[in-house]
């Protein structure tokens, strides 16, 4: 054994991510500068969107290319509930609206499980390039039923008026919002980790690496995709509702295809199938995008740059450049 | 006589206009190494396919145990009992040998539907599939990716899967291919045993392999049984000898 393996490397690069994403926002309120903190939430926001999809697509080779209609999925919960709650008016059949975040997020677990079921069950019939396309075709279908239905802003959107509430946290200020959006992100990464590590996630990469061979010892492929497809979806629309949060307001782009995309940059950027992949392609995507945003209009190009190296020179991403190649037990 | 473990009735399949399997029926007794033999392109593989689940006949039965596996995937059949290794290793590539082999343990266990235990802190999995690496001599190379074995290795871990699943009946694909003749010599003792606990239906062109271990043989070309029998028999079949075996028996 060398003294420097790279299983050991990867913990101590992903703590020190995981610091640095805190650290910023304490530094920034100790400053007294807010706007770190949204950006630091921002992150967060994003690098959890990301996890639920590396359960997918990391551990599981599905490239979806819907998972923004997930992600918008939760931000319209969180949307729907709060406009319900504010006005007094119950949604259906006497059920009123809420403002509390953890309802908000089991309501949008469960819608986005319903919603991935029958897609999933539909898209894993398919494989490749076609999966991408009928993930695809499914999130666009979702976009422009939220675009046309006028009850909750159509194209507009919907504003939230004030931040969803969360027991015991004043969620109005930037610093007690950050910390609970970094908190559901901490609970992801370490159900990411279980996952991983557990029979359903051995099945999972597997299917990824040779679905024949998961076949060959008794274990059908399509059950385990299916599943880790729905959980992906919900931990994605949880991201949703917190983004809708952050910005206070939710429209139809949460759920076009280009943020569908956004979150596949994010991984590929990141190193897909690593724990911390999701986090560091998020700071990386977040800074770049607040770093060149302000100078050009045309930040996106150097994106793709950049994006280019990391598929033609660093597969395994940033967390590949930082912690050496992924290792399987 | 014992019923067969495995019945094969009147199989056919066709790719396009060539018929690579075309009326096949034989059957594997408990207890026997029936060797399938023939020349490249004779539908050896297609015919592991169909029996294994992973291509569908165009008619003809299989059965298993006395259960018709019609309708049936592949991942139903290995669940039932039937372990195949590939003419092509086909394994779970970034996975060590020991992680692959305990993917079929979990698989034998139940359900892999199960999300929070570690795998590698499961004696209940780890320790079995440690065993089966060490009875096809494959356990000093146990942490190694599957990527990184040598095709004689690969072969090794393919069988030892097929024993963790506990299978009642083993196809074997031309396991010998890419042995040396030192890795052919200890297979071949390892198969001999391995009949006890199972039988197993062998796709070999190892002649001496062949001729060493089968109960039975089986002899496909252009789709088609020409002759099942004895090595003896097989050895003085005229047909045999014109079509397949040639100058060499
Ligand atoms: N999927 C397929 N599509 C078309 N032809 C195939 C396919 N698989 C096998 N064949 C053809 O069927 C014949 C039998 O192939 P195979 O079963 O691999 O033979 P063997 O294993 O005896 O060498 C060959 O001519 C081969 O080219
Ligand atoms: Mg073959």
């Amino acid at each position: 054994m060398t003294n420097a393996s790279p299983t050991s490397r990867e913990t101590i690069v992903n703590a020190l991510l995981a610091l640095l994403l805190l650290g910023l926002p304490l530094l920034a309120f100790a400053m007294g500068e807010p706007f770190y903190i949204t950006l630091a939430t921002r992150i967060a926001v994003l690098a959890l969107a990301a996890v639920g999809l590396n359960i997918a697509l990391g551990l599981g080779g599905l490239v979806s290319f819907g998972h923004a209609a997930f992600f918008g999925l939760g931000g319209y919960a969180a949307g729907i509930l709060a406009t319900h709650a504010f006005d007094g008016v119950p949604l259906f059949a006497g059920i009123p609206g809420t403002v509390s975040m953890p309802v908000i997020w089991l309501v949008t677990m469960v819608a986005c499980g319903l919603v991935a079921l029958p897609i999933g069950a539909i898209s894993l019939r398919t494989a490749g390039v076609y999966f991408i396309m009928i993930t695809l075709a499914f999130a666009q279908m979702i976009y422009y039923f939220a675009i046309s239905w006028p009850a909750y802003g159509g194209e507009d959107g919907l504003s939230i008026y004030v931040r969803n509430e969360f027991p015991g946290v004043n969620t109005t200020q930037p610093l007690p919002f950050f910390l609970i959006c970094y908190a559901v992100l901490m609970a992801a990464l370490g159900l990411f980790w279980l996952l991983r590590g557990s029979r359903f996630g051995a099945a999972l990469q597997a299917a990824r690496q040779n679905a024949t061979r998961l076949s060959a010892v008794g274990i059908a492929p399509f059950n385990i995709r299916l599943v880790a497809f729905i959980i992906s979806a919900m931990v994605t629309g949880v991201a949703g509702a917190l983004f809708a949060d952050l910005n206070k307001f939710v429209s139809p782009s949460m759920m076009s295809w280009h943020m569908s995309g956004e979150l596949i940059v994010l991984i590929i950027l990141g190193g897909k199938g690593r724990l911390f992949g999701p986090v560091a392609g998020a700071m990386l995507y977040v800074l770049f995008e607040f770093a060149l945003g302000g100078i050009t209009e045309r930040w996106q190009f150097f994106l793709g740059l950049i994006l280019l190296g990391v598929v033609l020179f660093a597969r395994g991403g940033l967390l590949g450049l930082l912690a050496g190649k992924a290792r399987h037990g | 006589m014992a019923e067969p473990v495995l019945e094969i009735l009147e199989l056919r399949k066709t790719f396009g206009a060539l018929k690579a399997t075309d009326g096949v029926s034989l059957d594997l007794r408990p207890g026997e190494i029936h060797a399938l033999i023939g020349p490249n392109g004779a539908g050896k593989s297609t015919l592991i396919h169909q029996i294994s689940g992973s291509i569908r006949p165009d008619s003809g039965s299989v059965r298993f145990l006395g259960q018709d596996m019609a309708g049936l995937d592949m991942a139903a059949r290995a669940r039932l009992g039937l372990g195949r290794s590939f003419q092509i290793s086909s394994l779970a590539q970034e996975f060590s040998a020991l992680r692959n082999v305990m993917l079929a343990v979990q698989a034998r266990q139940g359900s892999s539907f199960r999300f929070f235990r570690p795998v590698m802190d499961d004696p209940t999995l780890t320790e079995p599939a440690m065993a089966m690496l060490e009875r096809v001599g494959l356990a000093g190379r146990a942490q190694m990716p599957a990527a990184e074995l040598s095709h004689g290795e690969r072969r090794q871990l393919e069988i030892a899967i097929a024993l963790a699943l506990g299978s009642k009946a083993f196809l074997f694909d031309e396991p010998m291919a890419g042995m040396g003749p030192e890795g052919s010599k200890s297979l071949t003792k390892f198969l001999d045993g391995l009949r006890l606990e199972a039988p197993i239906l062998l796709v070999e062109h190892d002649m001496d392999a062949v001729f060493a271990l089968a109960d039975r043989i089986s002899v496909l070309v252009y789709g088609r049984v020409i002759a099942t029998g004895t090595v003896d028999e097989i050895r003085n079949d005229p047909e045999v000898r014109r079509a397949y075996l040639g100058e060499a028996a």
